[in-house]
């Protein structure tokens, strides 16, 4: 019969497409990621971090927050004043600056019952800083003795040896780090969690690690499921003070923050630490007070392409640098805009460093909104090169696109041109580095700082020194360096402060970018929990979140 | 983008106007056309819209005197005023003169692709049906290929690599993977205007391949193609929008819609009227064009009469 | 009808490939994803050199798309930006994006083809153009706009539904978003359905049932409907693979961990093994579909005969 032998073939056919769609095969379920969690178990948004979670591997937030609840270091900062102090460490003693001697603390274990000894440091840091392994956080090595030798800068050197010099073993619990150069708040970057504690297992059984991240802090990894979320709970054998409040913390992945937002408002999640634009101005009716907004370090700069030497590269563009930045009128927008979740910059650090360098003195009337001096500073600076300027970033996170429309119509309404300034939105964060890397901008463009650790150092050197990994606009001033040299050698704390920024009002004469505004955390939260904060890296301390 | 109209025998709609017509003397498809279209109130209703939006798009500055780069900021999200009917949007941009303005955009995407996507899937898919064998095996997987590019995953890549925002980039992309719909449409309509009777009887007394199908199949088969074309002008319009919200659309200073829509989306819940007055003019401009398409397809479907 | 089906399972390879490395060339020009995963911080050459050349970056394109496809064929697809395997990743996507689809086109079949046949019969009445109204304003609205408000509405202020998906879905979970995915194409098959319906009334053989004294339940269940289904079938054949490709904003709104999510990770992050991987599958099921969708016609319409 034709049309039954038809049918045949169509069945076979079939079955052939249904093979090709499940040729990935199905994994077995785990149990049931249910809506809200219960049982002392807070719920929060997360999105997939972009590489296998290890300590010198991580260099984003949500990796991140993951490495602040499974790993203690030696310093930790305080979530509350960003002070950085001992936690592993017992003590950490130098009389050079440069020479220091790392005592570790006693009684403390992995999740998974091994010791953390001085060994398990010194296996961790050689290990982040060997080329390798290829980790994306091996530059913060880059001080201690013999980081040139494991980490060649020349592209397809190999290493020279598989472990740095200036890392020594004195016993169990002691070792000795010799630093390439004096560096006075050195043991100040050791909160930062590359240079977390890695046991054995870690380096015998990669890949099983990977899976199921081991690690010293105050919870432990149940689960990991990529893509979808973690389960951690309680690590009954952390030694640290700061034990949690609640039974674990359940991390979801969202594909999109408003879905969260919404999902907090139904009652199915409890944190949600980063408030979509579109909903702030509603947060307060929304949560009824379940709301925080509070300083982070973060800061947001438009760059200029200095080394575009005929046109934001002259002598000239100074004035001109000067003017646009005058010309800018951040209190309207960071409250129009933004609803208060930015604070308008007075300077290039940040408000959490209350006591280590933040000043609202420091760029002065260069940052307050004048817009006929502005136009004046312009017009002295021969107007804008080439008569109209492109502002350039990233759209796909951040609501960038609203602010650069705000700073662009604020600008041509200083100047009373229409189209002085226009926005260049890129569609990928990507994108938007190929180009800034290639040193292919023409016009000025976003520059975000998210602080590594709490120290101004880390808001100065990495973005203005010359030749330093983020300066994508070329500065450089010899005095500038010179000043943080002298700074970084400085063993008393206030004044190398003093000469940090000293520093920092080079960079106000120069402005080789223009502080916008600092950024501040933001996080809603459902009735079923309370005592929710944000650190000042604005990642909640889910430790101290307590469930009703 | 669905093929639909392709294995469809034929069309109809609500308004179709009833077969009792005078007939004097014979008239082509495209008179008989015409003369149903005349009385169909949806077809007059539709070109008039589509005839003021063409106006607004050549000369937008005849409805407004507001320049739509002109923002003030203290006037954020604020509702409607006197002499800002439609409020303003969040950068205090009026919102009535952005509408205006971001017409001529959205409309020019709209009429680009559809004759670019027209005129390429068109001669492919025709020479594909005329010719058949070896050109039409070649041809229709080339269709394939393009076919089964997922069309926002390739907005997404290749928008991002050209990185231009221009309404003419957009074009060409939105060309580059919508052609294949009416690439399939035009072949199977060629595949059966070539088996008629009259192209055969034009074969066999000698006419060149080149007036056979310029004289006999483009105008019998052209119909279908100019049916679908018009119902997919208005979704080219409404992808544009969804290409600016994910990022890799129009860029500014083009004003468009869909810039305007996809910034107003997040702001649903403190300012709808920024969402309102942009997305009501792309729908009523998709519309007219979708009645419009309808209305042709009646027209031309001889079945209907 | 076997010889026929052969032919064009072998044409499909020709397509395949083309299809694979237009993507694969694509995703290459987005650039390197290397630099990106510094974030703001500029990289080291060495470091950068050595993570290019564990992803093959360091060679050229088609040695890149030679090593690809090879590994493909060994069922090795690669792996995504943070380490998991393609095809792990592939089998949580697709199976929850094949039930999202599902429930898309029950709702096509349902409530399309059921208000197409109500409009169809009740042509010019007002059922009819409240229908024709309706459809065409979904077709007219974005759906990210449609998508948004839906959440907003339904699920937040009237608690109707849960604003987002679970990490493993239920059926009841993907109504909401299958709404909002099949809301265009639901406006197709109705348009479409009632086109058919209103041709096939006419037609002698329905004027034959009715003339017979057929239950009228009958005439139009059995006659009318069955014959007026072709195309419509057809359609929604072709629209499986759309759907599946086209879900990028449905998914991201509802917080659906499908096909569209990944593919537009794999676009953000440049991660070529993603977005070759799944559209090599989409690719292959949207294919099969049209290969499907092209033999029921034969099953369908005994005229159809394929050599």
């Amino acid at each position: 019969m034709r049309g039954a032998s038809s049918a045949k073939w169509v069945a076979m056919a079939a079955v052939v497409a249904l093979a090709a769609t499940a040729c990935g095969g199905d994994d077995d379920k785990d149990d049931k990621g249910g809506s809200s969690s219960g049982g002392g178990i807070v719920s929060a948004s997360w999105t997939d971090p972009q590489k296998p979670i290890e300590p010198a591997n991580v260099n984003e937030v949500q990796g991140g927050k993951v490495l602040d609840m499974i790993f203690t270091g030696l310093m930790e900062y305080d979530p509350k004043t960003a002070e950085a102090k001992p936690a592993m460490a017992e003590s950490i003693e130098t009389k050079d600056q440069q020479n220091f001697t790392i005592k570790v603390k006693k009684g403390w274990t992995f999740s998974n019952g091994e010791k953390v000894t001085a060994k398990s440091y010194v296996d961790a840091w050689n290990y982040g800083a060997l080329i390798d392994n290829a980790q994306l956080s091996a530059s913060f090595f880059q001080d201690i003795e013999g980081y040139a030798d494991v980490h060649p800068e020349a592209e397809g050197a190999k290493a020279k040896a598989k472990t740095m010099s200036g890392l020594k073993l004195k016993d169990d619990y002691t070792f000795t780090v010799k630093l390439s150069k004096k560096f006075s708040t050195w043991p100040q970057h050791l909160g930062y969690k590359a240079f977390s504690p890695l046991p054995e297992a870690f380096f015998k059984e990669h890949d099983a690690w990977l899976k199921k991240p081991i690690g010293n802090g105050p919870y432990k990894v149940d689960s990991y499921k990529k893509g979808t979320g973690m389960k951690l709970s309680v690590n009954k054998t952390y030694a640290g003070e700061d034990k949690p409040v609640n039974k674990g913390v359940e991390l979801k992945v969202y594909t999109d923050f408003n879905t969260a937002y919404n999902d907090v408002m139904a009652g199915n999640l409890d944190v949600i630490d980063d408030v979509p634009a579109g909903q702030l101005a509603n947060v307060d009716s929304d949560m009824q007070g379940r709301y925080i907004n509070q300083p982070a370090g973060i800061v947001q700069t438009i760059t200029f392409p200095l080394y575009k030497k005929d046109s934001w590269g002259t002598k000239d563009a100074i004035k001109v640098r000067h003017g646009l930045s005058m010309a800018i009128n951040r209190e309207q927008i960071t409250d129009k805009i933004f609803s208060k979740t930015r604070t308008p910059a007075k300077d290039y650090t940040s408000p959490v460093l209350k006591t280590g360098g933040y000043s609202e003195d420091i760029c002065g009337e260069y940052c307050t909104y004048n817009p006929s001096k502005a136009k004046k500073l312009i017009e002295e600076g021969g107007g804008i090169p080439g008569g109209k300027m492109v502002l350039s970033s990233n759209v796909d996170t951040g609501s960038h696109k609203l602010w650069m429309d705000a700073v662009c119509n604020s600008i041509n309404n200083v100047l009373g041109k229409k189209d002085a300034c226009t926005v260049n939105p890129v569609g990928t964060f990507g994108d938007f580095r190929d180009q800034i890397t290639k040193r292919e901008m023409n016009g000025p463009f976003r520059a975000g700082w998210q602080m590594d650790y709490p120290l101004i150092d880390n808001f100065l050197t990495p973005l203005y020194k010359t030749k330093a990994s983020s300066n994508d606009g070329e500065y450089s001033n010899k005095d500038f360096d010179k000043l943080l040299d002298q700074a970084n050698a400085e063993p008393d704390t206030a004044k190398a402060i003093k000469l940090y920024q000293d520093a920092e009002k080079l960079l106000v004469k120069d402005m080789p970018s223009i502080p916008l505004w600092y950024q501040n955390g933001s996080a809603a939260y459902s009735d079923r929990v309370e005592n929710v904060a944000l650190n000042p890296f604005s990642v909640p301390v889910y430790q101290a979140i307590s469930v009703k | 983008m669905p093929d639909l109209i392709e294995k469809t025998p034929s069309g109809a709609a609500a308004a179709a106007a009833p077969a009792a017509e005078k007939r004097e003397k014979p008239r082509s498809l495209w008179g008989d056309a015409w003369g149903t279209l005349r009385r169909n109130p949806v077809f007059i209703i539709s070109a008039l819209l589509i005839l003021l939006l063409v106006t607004v798009s050549a000369w937008p500055g005849l409805f407004t005197s507001t320049d739509p780069r002109a923002c003030n900021l203290d006037q954020s999200k604020v509702g409607s005023t006197s002499g800002h009917p439609f409020g303003f949007d969040i950068q205090g941009c009026d919102v009535y003169a952005r509408t205006i303005y971001g017409a001529r955009a959205s409309v020019t995407v709209g009429i680009c692709v559809t004759v670019g996507v027209a005129l390429l899937g068109g001669v492919l898919g025709g020479l594909a049906g005329y010719f058949g064998g070896w050109w039409d095996a070649l041809l229709s997987r080339i269709t394939d290929i393009f076919f089964g590019i997922p069309l926002l995953l390739g907005g997404l890549v290749f928008l991002s690599v050209i990185k231009g925002g221009s309404v003419w980039t957009v074009i060409a992309f939105m060309i580059a993977l919508s052609w294949p719909q009416i690439a399939r449409i035009a072949r199977s309509s060629v595949i059966t205007v070539k088996q008629q009777d009259y192209v055969q009887a034009a074969k066999a007394l000698g006419a060149s391949t080149t007036r056979i199908m310029l004289r006999h199949v483009l105008p019998n088969a052209i119909a279908p193609v100019i049916v679908v074309s018009t119902i997919a002008l208005g979704t080219y319009i409404s992808i544009e929008a969804t290409l600016s919200y994910l990022g890799v659309g129009l860029k500014p200073p083009t004003i468009s819609w869909g810039q305007d829509i996809s910034s107003a989306a997040q702001q649903y819940r403190n300012a709808p009227h920024m969402l309102l007055w942009p997305a009501g003019a792309l729908s009523l401009t998709v519309l007219s064009f979708i009645m419009l398409g309808d209305a042709v397809r009646d027209a031309l479907d001889p079945k209907l009469r | 009808m076997g010889r026929y089906v052969i032919r064009r399972l072998l044409q499909m390879i020709p397509v395949f490939l083309g299809t694979t490395f237009i993507i694969f060339a694509m995703v290459y020009a987005l650039g390197d994803p290397v630099a990106q995963m510094f974030g703001d911080r500029t990289p080291d050459p060495a470091t950068v050199a050595r993570m290019r050349h564990d992803l093959n970056l360091d060679k050229p394109l088609v040695t890149q798309y030679v090593l690809y496809m090879g590994n493909i064929f060994t069922g090795d697809f690669g792996e995504a930006f943070n380490g998991q395997k393609v095809t792990e990743l592939m089998g949580e996507a697709f199976p929850t994006t094949l039930q999202l689809t599902l429930v898309a086109i029950s709702l096509e079949i349902v409530l399309g083809i059921g208000l197409g046949l109500l409009s169809g019969l009740r042509r010019g009445k007002i059922l009819d153009n409240v229908v024709l109204i309706g459809t065409l304003v979904v077709i007219s609205i974005p759906v990210f706009v449609i998508g948004y408000l839906a959440q907003y509405f339904l699920a937040v202020k009237w608690n109707w539904v849960e604003p987002s998906v679970s990490a493993d879905p239920t059926i009841d979970e993907m109504i909401l978003p299958a709404f909002v995915l099949a809301g265009l194409s639901l406006a197709y098959v109705t348009r479409l359905t009632r086109t058919s319906i209103v041709e096939n009334m006419r037609a002698d053989y329905l004027r034959t049932a009715v003339a017979k004294g057929l239950p009228r339940r009958r005439v139009i269940g059995v006659h009318l409907l069955r014959n007026s289904l072709i195309p419509v079938v057809t359609f929604i054949g072709t629209d499986v693979g759309a759907l599946m490709g086209g879900a990028i904003v449905t998914e991201g709104i509802f917080n659906i961990h499908g096909v569209g999510y990944q593919l537009l990770q794999g676009v953000v992050r440049r991660n070529s093994p993603t977005v070759v991987g799944f559209v090599t599958v989409l690719v292959l099921v949207f294919l099969l579909a049209n290969l499907i969708v092209d033999l029921l016609y034969a099953v369908l319409d005994p005229r159809i005969r394929y050599a």
